[in-house]
């Protein structure tokens, strides 16, 4: 368990995170070609990434949650903390650029028969209230145990909401829109796959950057109680 | 196995016990039910249809839920009783079976006063909603006495149960109010048994952690 920024991964994280980032939104605008939705149809190589950046948040905090419960791994409880914080951020952000896009497209800032907006709204919910319980406990053992039973919650909830939604869109909406309408070229797909491999970079930049932070306190902590 | 389910009877008659001596939540969720479906008559405007109502019978189901599941760990908490539980030579999932099973009886009293006058009020009620009334009951208990034991450790405790609860409950309100409303229920009934399968089955498995340290 390192503590200092120097000698651990971040730095090379955030550089790789970087250069794809910047790689991402070149191919976005300068590679990928216009198709026939027009120039916002570039908010996809966003909007879709985030969204699976998110779920990979959420996943890999049940995980550590699990391996937690499982194994009883030190400092796994922080690390599925971490994970859903910023599970929480890339899903607040698909939610708002989901809204950006259904705007444009549809003239509409919100649709209830967009599933995975509606799914993301429900998983929003559900993981802002993983904070409210969090810090209405203690920190201790407890605090773990529950904050990774909820965690695994979590990632059950995500099928089954998505097959509630789905079954509800059936008897609230007509399904209207489709998007897998223009099928995805070659390069609309490179381009895709290098904004995806960005977003979980950022992730894992960020990741590894809160967590170097967090632990840092909880060692200053340590040893300003060993000072009194 | 008979020592289990035995174990799980004993726990669940002394919650029974309490609240036929106590009479705490029970009455109180009887009151809350009517109230609220008196309300939701007020709620919707002259001339809204009976599927309007009928989705808000699944608001009223959902609250009066969330009001017996706030007072379950009530006692264990205030007197300590979770203490003289753990202690106890049972299974600690065997606590949690025998609280859902004593959840869902107070729930079940509710709903045969709140069913009838549901009736009485709005409309009259098929056998597909009774029916997934009675699957979602055993959701809402299953998942909600995991979370009630969640609240109670917390400093929020009522505040924090509607919060972890809702959205959770997302799913039964969209099956139950599908088999209500749908002209073909089979399918939201099969998804509220499938909700209450999976759900049972990581609560049942989690609750140990929940109440351990």
């Amino acid at each position: 368990m390192s503590t200092s920024l120097r000698n651990n991964r971040v730095p090379l994280l955030a550089g790789l995170a970087a250069a794809l980032l910047c790689a991402a939104i070149a191919l976005t605008f300068f590679y990928a070609p216009v198709d026939e939705d027009g120039l916002n149809q570039k908010i996809f190589y966003f909007h879709v990434p985030i969204a699976l950046t998110a779920y990979a948040c959420f996943g890999w905090g049940a995980w550590k949650g699990l391996l937690h419960l499982w194994k009883g791994k030190p400092g796994a409880d922080l690390e599925s903390y971490v994970a859903i914080h910023l599970g929480v951020i890339f899903g607040a952000m698909t939610l708002i650029t989901g809204s950006i896009w259904a705007k444009v497209s549809w003239g509409h800032w919100w649709l209830w028969s967009e599933k995975q907006l509606v799914l993301f709204l429900v998983l929003f919910l559900f993981y802002s209230a993983y904070f409210m319980l969090r810090f209405s406990v203690e920190p201790g053992p407890q605090r773990a145990n529950l904050s990774s039973v909820y965690a695994i919650f979590g990632v059950v909830l995500i099928p089954v909401s998505f097959l509630a939604i789905r079954l509800a869109n059936q008897y609230i909406h007509p399904i209207a829109f489709n998007r897998n309408g223009p099928q995805m070229a070659g390069s609309q797909f490179f381009t895709f796959c290098v904004c995806l491999a960005a977003m979980l970079a950022l992730f894992a930049a960020l990741y590894n950057f809160e967590l170097a932070g967090k632990r840092l306190d909880a060692r200053l902590r340590e040893l300003r109680e060993l000072l009194t | 196995m008979s020592r289990y389910l035995s174990d799980v009877a004993v726990l669940a008659r002394k919650d029974l016990r309490l609240e036929l001596r106590a009479r705490n939540t029970v009455p109180a969720m009887l009151l809350f039910v009517v109230a609220a479906l008196v309300v939701f008559h007020f709620a919707l405007p002259e001339g809204s249809s009976d599927l309007a109502a009928k989705g808000l019978l699944w608001v009223a189901i959902v609250f009066t839920a969330l009001l017996g599941l706030t007072r379950a760990f009530v006692a264990e908490r205030e007197q300590r009783l979770i203490d003289g539980l753990l202690l106890a030579p049972c299974d600690r999932s065997a606590i949690w079976l025998a609280k859902s099973l004593s959840v869902l009886g107070f729930l079940v009293v509710a709903e045969l006063v709140a069913l009838p006058a549901f009736a009485l009020f709005f409309s009259g009620i098929d056998g597909a909603t009774v029916a997934g009334v009675a699957l979602a009951d055993l959701g809402i208990c299953a998942v909600g006495t995991v979370l009630a034991a969640m609240a109670v450790a917390g400093r929020a405790r009522e505040l924090l149960l509607p919060l972890l609860f809702l959205p959770l409950a997302i799913p039964i309100v969209i099956g139950g109010v599908g088999a209500s409303v749908a002209a073909e229920p089979a399918r939201y009934l099969g998804f509220l048994a499938l909700y209450d399968a999976v759900f049972a089955i990581i609560s049942w498995a989690s609750f140990e952690y929940v109440v351990t340290e």
